[in-house]
């Protein structure tokens, strides 16, 4: 154990300190943060002025939204199905539908659309809302301590107000409004509009396992080649046995993407915070002079107050934009999809690494890889093309046994599971069928690795590598 | 005896590598492992190491079964050898003499007690790959003896050396069999072979053919033969007409003759000189000793006969 431990750590230090894995580092982020932050960028800048008509069953509202230069709203009196019908035959529309509640405090709204809406706009109105429901909440909560406590209170006393601006009230009042955007097809079909991001994150989380894969399997694959050309490899298994060598090998190289892996999610999430703030400055500027006026306007309130009341609210009302993309996204799903990922990414490579191993023992350089690359990568590269049709239709029997056979599950099961698609004891099934693949390829790998490792000059085959595979140990 | 094996066979398929060797190595000597390329030396280095194991019969390390405990008991520089090229001498000699079993700080103090004594301490932070072929194989020597193991198996130690560095090495190899270490040296270097071994085993397409102490096989290989040379007397080599006495060679130039006799067995070498003193003035006499060189050409070949005969 002490000896795979140390093969371990010179594989992961080498590797490390390499210039190819520091650059790759600093690139990755650069590239994966401009994947995040491009789009909600561009989704801020419409080009055509975006038309809203608002149904708004409450009459809160309406009159707190104001046109900008993106949005004009437009209030429409009909129901909600009316209102869809018509806006539907014209094309190119959004309608922001607030339904009535009983208790008469809204805490959710809908948009219709053709088209996805942006974060800016889902921001706004939910912060409009939230704002005013906010108020609301306050006014009465202000009532109902005056009227328990203070039977002779007369407006503007200034003590008496503070007193009343307690943790419990502000806690009471904070509110967030969820809009739900449903995405109205063609034809009248709704989906609901959280699917684009499962499917993107469904997406991403599968390419990533594709690429971690090929990635740091070549560099297990090159790590053998190496071994052997240079010729230190007889000299290692006289003290080691060519399995801790292998496994030491494979470990330390998942240690190394992990490690990668990690700094990329720091520094991407380092980036986006920063270049976040910063284009949520411009946004800024017309929410913050909007609230102590609209606050202000009730006049119950005294300067206090209004000072408070910002301060405990604007991080919730604004939000962050980029956290816009999970709000509809469920939190337990969003757990299971990170469990799943980090499972699916770590033995999809171990099962991997493995044959990537196998292949680097049977040739004597990178350029007689060919032939034996081609059966692992097929199943691999057919993965990550199926994964699009999966996405169109996860419950399809293709995506079925594709998410059960170890060699593709990794990047199929991702896409069921941020889609929530796969039932649990297909799950469990999957998982278990990939350990019983990663212990399989990893035995028929060591096998070949062993004879491998000693055979120079011969170019080997399919056939070669079947007998060595029938070696006694 | 250090190492045993007994009746080892070794196939990889149809192919039979080793077919039922077994070898004696005793403590503290120099053992030749002689053959011919792909008699199945290296495949027995290999078993002995632990790289793989026998298909049939067993190894004996210090009269136990080889147990991987034995490991750092054993040094091994193979005869296809290299070092991470990428990585920093000291670094990587560090680490090889670690997978042995040496801790990090029992390591460093050794290693720099060499690299001290080969005056190389200045390639401690060297890349591998800055250094000349000859540099990397003071290395690699140094990595396998660091550990002091009890047996040592060098295959082509003095290939890409120098000659001033094969002096070195060869003082080196010998200082540690002073020291007590076995080592089995596996070569085709037959002069290297006269001057280093104390025993040898020859193995011939997967058999051992020829086993024992170099003297021994020295004797049995003798043939009774002498090389007398003498100076004439009246311009032509004496012939030599003694029933029994055999002319195996006569070479005349310039009033000189070298001629090599082989004598019956109940005949010596006073019998020769008795017959010749006479005739011819003596300028040298000697027994002619079979070279190694000899004894494996002939063994192997004779060997071959036989197969081909057989077959």
């Amino acid at each position: 154990m002490n000896k795979i431990f140390l093969i371990i750590q010179r594989e992961y230090l080498t590797k490390v300190r390499k210039k190819s894995f520091i650059i790759m580092t600093i690139l990755g982020p650069i590239l994966m943060a401009s994947i995040f932050v491009l789009p909600a960028y561009l989704a801020t800048r419409h080009d055509d002025k975006q038309v809203v008509s608002v149904l708004d069953e409450t009459g809160l509202f309406f009159a707190k939204f104001e046109n900008n230069d993106n949005y004009t709203f437009v209030p429409v009196i009909t129901n909600l199905q009316q209102a869809k019908d018509t806006l539907m035959k014209k094309g190119d529309y959004m309608l922001l539908f607030i339904p009535a509640t009983q208790l008469n405090i809204p805490d959710n709204a809908v948009i219709y659309s053709d088209k996805q809406p942006t974060f800016n706009l889902r921001d706004y109105i939910s912060g409009v809302m939230s704002r005013e429901l906010e108020k609301l909440k306050l006014g009465a909560e202000i009532r109902k301590e005056i009227l328990k406590n203070t039977p002779g209170y007369l407006p503007g006393n200034d003590t008496a107000t503070e007193d009343l601006m307690s943790e419990t009230i502000l806690k009471n009042i904070q509110t967030n409004v969820k809009i739900i955007t449903i995405k109205t097809e063609e034809g009248g079909v709704e989906r609901k509009s959280n699917t684009p991001v499962s499917m993107g994150i469904g997406l991403v989380a599968s390419m990533m396992i594709y690429m971690f894969i090929f990635m740091f399997g070549a560099q297990v694959m090159r790590g053998v080649i190496e071994e052997k050309t240079s010729r230190i490899i007889e000299v290692i298994i006289s003290s080691v046995r060519p399995f801790q060598l292998m496994m030491g090998k494979i470990i330390g190289v998942a240690l190394v993407g992990l490690t990668q892996f990690l700094l990329w999610i720091a520094f991407t999430f380092l980036i986006i915070t920063v270049s976040q703030a910063a284009f949520q400055k411009e946004n800024k500027k017309t929410t913050q002079i909007e609230q102590p006026k609209s606050i202000g306007q009730d006049g119950v309130l005294s300067n206090e107050a209004v000072q408070v009341v910002p301060k405990q609210v604007t991080p919730e009302a604004d939000g962050d934009s980029f956290n816009g993309i999970f709000d509809d996204f469920p939190y337990d799903i969003l757990v299971k999809v990170l469990v799943a990922f980090f499972f699916y990414f770590l033995f999809g490579y171990l099962l991997y690494a493995a044959l990537f191993a196998a292949i680097g023992s049977a040739v004597d350089n990178d350029a007689d890889t060919q032939q034996f690359m081609l059966p692992v990568t097929v199943p691999l590269i057919l993965s990550i093309v199926v994964a699009q049709t999966v996405i169109q239709n996860p419950g399809s029997p293709l995506a079925f046994w594709m998410s059960m056979i170890p060699f593709t599950s990794p990047v199929i099961m991702m896409v069921r599971i941020s889609m929530d698609t796969a039932p649990m004891w297909q799950i469990v099934l999957s998982i278990g069928l990939l350990v019983l693949g990663f212990l399989g390829t990893t035995w028929l790998a060591s096998k070949i690795y062993r004879t491998g490792i000693l055979m120079y000059g011969k170019k080997s085959n399919y056939r070669e590598l079947w007998k060595w595979i029938r070696y006694k140990g | 005896m250090i190492l045993i094996a007994n009746s080892v066979t070794k196939k990889f398929g149809e192919f039979t590598a080793l077919n039922k060797v077994s070898i004696e190595v005793p403590d503290n000597c120099i053992f030749g492992l002689l053959g011919p390329n792909g008699a199945g030396k290296t495949t027995l280095i290999r078993i002995i190491n632990q790289i793989t194991g026998p298909d049939e019969g067993e190894v004996l390390f210090d009269g136990k079964r080889l147990h991987p405990e034995n490991i750092p008991m054993i040094g091994y520089l193979p005869e296809e050898r290299g070092l991470y090229k990428k990585m920093k001498v000291g670094e990587q000699a560090l680490y090889l003499a670690q997978l042995k079993g040496l801790s990090h700080h029992e390591a460093k103090l050794r290693l720099k007690k060499w690299f001290e004594k080969f005056e190389i301490q200045g390639w401690w932070d060297k890349k591998v790959e800055e250094l000349s072929k000859g540099m990397q194989q003071k290395i690699q020597f140094v990595v396998t003896v660091v550990h002091e193991p009890k047996l040592l198996i060098f295959d082509e130690p003095f290939s890409g050396f120098d000659p001033i560095n094969v002096n070195l090495l060869r003082d080196e190899i010998l200082e540690l069999r002073k020291k007590g270490s076995t080592i089995i040296f596996s070569t085709h270097n037959m002069a290297s072979v006269e001057e280093l071994c104390d025993n040898i085993a020859l193995i011939n397409k997967a058999e051992k053919i020829l086993d024992g102490s170099v003297k021994d096989i020295k004797r049995k290989y003798f043939t009774n033969s002498y090389q007398l040379q003498y100076r004439d007397i009246d311009g032509t080599p004496y012939q030599l007409n003694e029933p029994g006495f055999e002319i195996l060679s006569s070479v005349y130039d310039e009033g000189v003759c070298t001629a090599t006799y082989r004598l019956p067995a109940s005949k010596g070498p006073n019998d020769l000189l008795e017959v010749m003193l006479p005739k011819v003035s003596v300028i040298a006499f000697n027994e002619v000793i079979p070279s190694m060189n000899d004894i494996f050409i002939s063994t192997v070949n004779a060997v071959n006969a036989n197969h081909i005969l057989e077959s």
